[in-house]
C-alpha cells in the first residue's frame, strides 16, 4: 500500500497539470462547502446567542395558556408571579413580563401592537429598558428600529395607546418614544411595545401579575410551577435549528453540485488515463503487479487528488477561511425583514468536526469515483495491454 | 531435469478464438532451455514469436501441453503466483521500452526493486549498478521524454536486469532502434549475458540481433522449423 500511495505520487505530480486542474477544481469544492457549512453554523450561533440575549435569557416559565402564535390567549395568560420565585426575582436573576394587546394610532393610522410590561432595572435581556425609568409628562415606551422605521417614529415621538383592561373596559393614554433599540431579532421588535411592568399592570388592572418569566442561569436545575410551563432555552430555539435544518437541505443541492462537478473531473481523468495508460498498465503487470494491485494504484491515484486538493486547500483556503470569520460575510440585502434572528454581517463558525467529515466526504466520494472506472483494469488482457491495444 | 534447465516446453500449443473459429498461433512446441543461454525466437510477423514470449513470461497461459519455467508450470500458476514469478525472477524487454514516462531514469531502474521490498540504501546502489552496466550514470534525473530510442533502450535494460533475475525476456528490442545504438545495446546485453550469467530470449526477426545469438529457434506457422545452436562465439 506505501509504494502504491508513493507511485501515485510520482505518477500525479509528473501528470503536471492535468493533475493541478482536477486538484484546484476539487479544492475549490472542499473551501466553498466549509465555508457555507461554516455560515450556517455562524448563523445558528448567532441566531441562539441574539435570541438569548435579547429574547428567552436562560429560558422561561409561561402562563399556562399562553401562546406566543394565538393572540387571542392574551387576554387570559396572566397570573400573579409565584411564591416559588422570589428568591431570583429578588436578585434581578428572573424578570417578569406581562404581555397584553393593543393598538397605536401613529399618524392617525391604526397598528395592532403586543404591549409588555418588563422592570426598568432588568439585566437578563439586552433590551435598552433603563430608557424606560424616566419621568415624562406620558408613558415612557421604547420600541425596536423595524417597528420604529414601519410606523415612522423617532425619539421623542408621542403616540396614542389604547387597551382593554382586565375588566374589559378599553382605556387609552399617550406614550412618549424615549428609546429606540437595534437588534436581530424580529419577535422583539416587529409589533412590540414595552412599556414599565408597573404602569402596564396598573393600566391593566393586574397588580404583580406577569405572563412570562425569563431567568438567567439555564443550568440552575428547575421544578415546575403551578400554573406555569418551564420552557427550557433548548425548546425556544428549537425553532432555529429546525430553519438551519431546512436552509441546509437546501445547500445540499450546492454541495452536490460542487461534488459532482470535482468528481465529473476525476471520472474523466480516470476513464481518460485508463485508455491512454494501457502500456503502462501492461508494464506494471509484467514487472510483478498483478491486476488487482494496478487497480488499486489507480484507485490510490485517483483519491490523491483528494489529499493534493486539501494541501493546496490549506494554502489559499485557510487564510480565506479565517479572513471570514474575524470580518464576517454581509448580507447584500436588508435582513431585517427576513422574519427570524439573523444579522446582517453572518461570522462563519468553523468546527474541527465540520472539517474532518467534510475532507472524509470528499476524500471517500473521490475514492469510489476512482474505483469504478478503474475496475476495468482487472478485465483487461496483460499482453495486448502492453502493447497498448485498446481494451 | 538437468540441474541447469530453466525452462521446458513440452508439447505447448495455443489457440485464440476469432469468431467462432480458433486461429492455433502456436502448436506443438517442444524445447528446452539452459542457464545462460542467449537465444532467439526468428520468424516473420504472425509466426508466434511474441506469444510464446508472453508464455514464458506468464503473461499469457498455453491452451494445452506445459511450459515450465524455473520450475513452475506456468498453465497451473494462479494470478498472484505468476506475478510473484515476474516479480522475483523475470525481466522483460520491450520493442517500445514500456518505460514509465512520468518518472526519472533513476526511479524506472528503481520500480523492480521497489515491489521486492528493497530497503532503500542497497536500493540505490543496485540502481546505480545497473545504470553503470547500460553508461547511463549520467542521466539519472532525465525523464524518458528527454532521452534518445537508443538510451531508452538502456534504461529499459537496465530495469530488466536491476534485480539480476535468472531469465531476460526481450521482444524485439532492437526494432525502433538504428544500427549503432542496436550494436550498443546488443553487446550490452550481451556483456550482462556472460558477467551475470543471465539467460536471455529474445523475439526478433532482425538481422543485427541473429548475428549475437548463440541458439536461433525458427519459428514458422506456430511451429518450429529449425533449432540451431552456434558454437561460442
Amino acid at each position: 500500500m506505501k509504494l502504491a500511495f508513493k507511485l501515485a505520487y510520482r505518477n500525479l505530480i509528473g501528470a503536471g497539470l492535468r493533475t493541478w486542474l482536477n486538484v484546484i477544481v476539487l479544492s475549490f469544492s472542499f473551501v466553498v462547502i466549509i465555508w457555507l457549512k461554516g455560515v450556517m453554523s455562524g448563523w445558528d450561533y448567532q441566531a441562539k446567542t441574539d435570541m438569548t440575549n435579547w429574547e428567552i435569557g436562560g429560558g422561561q416559565y409561561w402562563h399556562k395558556t399562553y401562546d406566543p402564535y394565538d393572540p387571542f390567549t392574551l387576554t387570559d395568560s396572566h397570573a400573579p408571579i409565584p411564591a416559588g420565585v422570589t428568591g431570583e426575582l429578588k436578585t434581578g436573576d428572573l424578570e417578569p413580563q406581562l404581555i397584553v394587546q393593543g393598538t397605536i394610532f401613529p399618524d392617525g393610522r391604526m397598528m395592532p401592537v403586543i404591549v409588555r410590561g418588563i422592570n426598568p432595572g432588568q439585566s437578563i435581556l439586552k433590551l435598552p429598558t433603563r430608557k424606560l425609568d424616566t419621568i415624562t409628562d406620558a408613558i415612557p415606551a421604547i420600541i425596536g428600529g423595524m417597528m420604529a422605521k414601519t410606523n415612522r417614529l423617532s425619539p421623542g415621538d408621542y403616540v396614542t395607546l389604547r387597551w382593554r383592561n382586565v375588566k374589559g373596559t378599553f382605556d387609552a393614554a399617550d406614550l412618549v418614544i424615549t428609546g429606540i433599540f437595534t437588534t436581530n431579532v424580529p419577535a422583539v421588535d416587529a409589533g412590540q411595545v414595552y412599556l414599565p411592568l408597573v404602569k402596564l399592570q396598573e393600566m391593566m388592572m393586574l397588580p404583580g401579575e406577569a405572563t412570562i418569566l425569563t431567568f438567567r442561569d439555564e443550568e440552575k436545575s428547575r421544578t415546575g410551577l403551578n400554573g406555569w410551563t418551564l420552557k427550557t432555552k433548548k425548546e425556544l430555539t428549537r425553532q432555529v435549528d429546525e430553519v438551519i435544518k431546512t436552509k441546509s437541505a437546501g445547500q445540499s443541492i450546492l454541495y452536490f453540485i460542487l461534488l459532482l462537478l470535482a468528481m465529473l473531473a476525476i471520472f474523466d481523468t480516470q476513464v481518460l488515463s485508463i485508455f491512454r495508460r494501457q502500456k503502462e498498465i501492461g508494464t506494471y503487470i509484467a514487472l510483478g503487479y498483478t491486476r488487482r494491485q494496478v487497480v488499486g494504484l489507480f484507485t490510490v491515484e485517483g483519491s490523491m487528488h483528494a489529499v493534493l486538493a486539501a494541501v493546496v486547500s490549506a494554502v489559499y483556503g485557510l487564510p480565506f477561511l479565517i479572513w471570514q470569520a474575524r470580518v464576517g460575510w454581509t448580507m447584500p440585502m436588508d435582513t431585517s425583514e427576513f422574519g427570524m434572528a439573523i444579522a446582517q454581517t453572518l461570522y462563519p463558525v468553523y468546527s474541527v468536526g465540520l472539517v474532518i467529515s467534510t475532507l472524509l466526504i470528499v476524500m471517500l466520494t473521490t475514492a469510489v469515483v476512482s474505483y469504478l472506472p478503474s475496475r476495468r483494469i482487472a478485465k483487461m488482457n496483460p499482453t495486448d495491454a502492453l502493447r497498448g491495444k485498446l481494451q | 531435469m538437468e540441474i541447469n534447465t530453466m525452462i521446458t516446453i513440452r508439447n505447448l500449443e495455443k489457440r485464440f478464438p476469432v469468431g467462432k473459429d480458433e486461429f492455433i498461433a502456436l502448436r506443438d512446441i517442444n524445447l528446452v532451455f539452459g542457464a545462460g543461454e542467449f537465444a532467439g525466437l526468428i520468424g516473420p510477423s504472425g509466426s508466434g514469436k511474441t506469444t510464446l514470449l508472453n508464455i514464458l513470461g506468464s503473461l499469457d497461459v498455453p491452451s494445452s501441453g506445459e511450459a515450465v519455467v524455473l520450475g513452475y508450470s506456468i498453465g497451473n500458476l494462479n494470478a498472484k503466483q505468476a506475478a510473484k514469478l515476474r516479480k522475483e525472477k523475470l525481466g522483460f524487454i520491450f520493442q517500445s521500452y514500456n518505460l514509465l514516462a512520468v518518472h526519472t531514469v533513476f526511479e524506472n531502474v528503481e520500480f523492480p526493486l521497489l515491489l521486492l521490498n528493497i530497503p532503500k540504501d542497497e536500493r540505490n546502489r543496485m540502481v546505480m549498478d545497473a545504470l553503470e552496466w547500460v553508461g547511463l550514470t549520467g542521466k539519472v534525473r532525465s525523464k524518458p521524454p528527454q532521452l534518445s530510442g537508443g538510451e531508452c533502450q538502456r534504461v529499459a535494460i537496465a530495469r530488466a536486469m536491476v534485480k539480476k533475475p535468472s531469465l531476460v525476456l526481450a521482444d524485439e528490442p532492437t526494432a525502433n532502434l538504428d544500427a549503432a545504438n542496436s550494436h550498443h545495446i546488443l553487446k550490452t546485453m550481451e556483456t550482462l549475458n556472460r558477467e551475470l550469467k543471465t539467460t536471455f530470449i529474445f523475439a526478433t526477426h532482425d538481422d543485427k540481433v541473429i548475428s549475437y545469438l548463440r541458439r536461433k529457434i525458427f519459428l514458422l506457422d506456430g511451429r518450429v522449423d529449425k533449432d540451431e545452436v552456434i558454437s561460442a562465439r
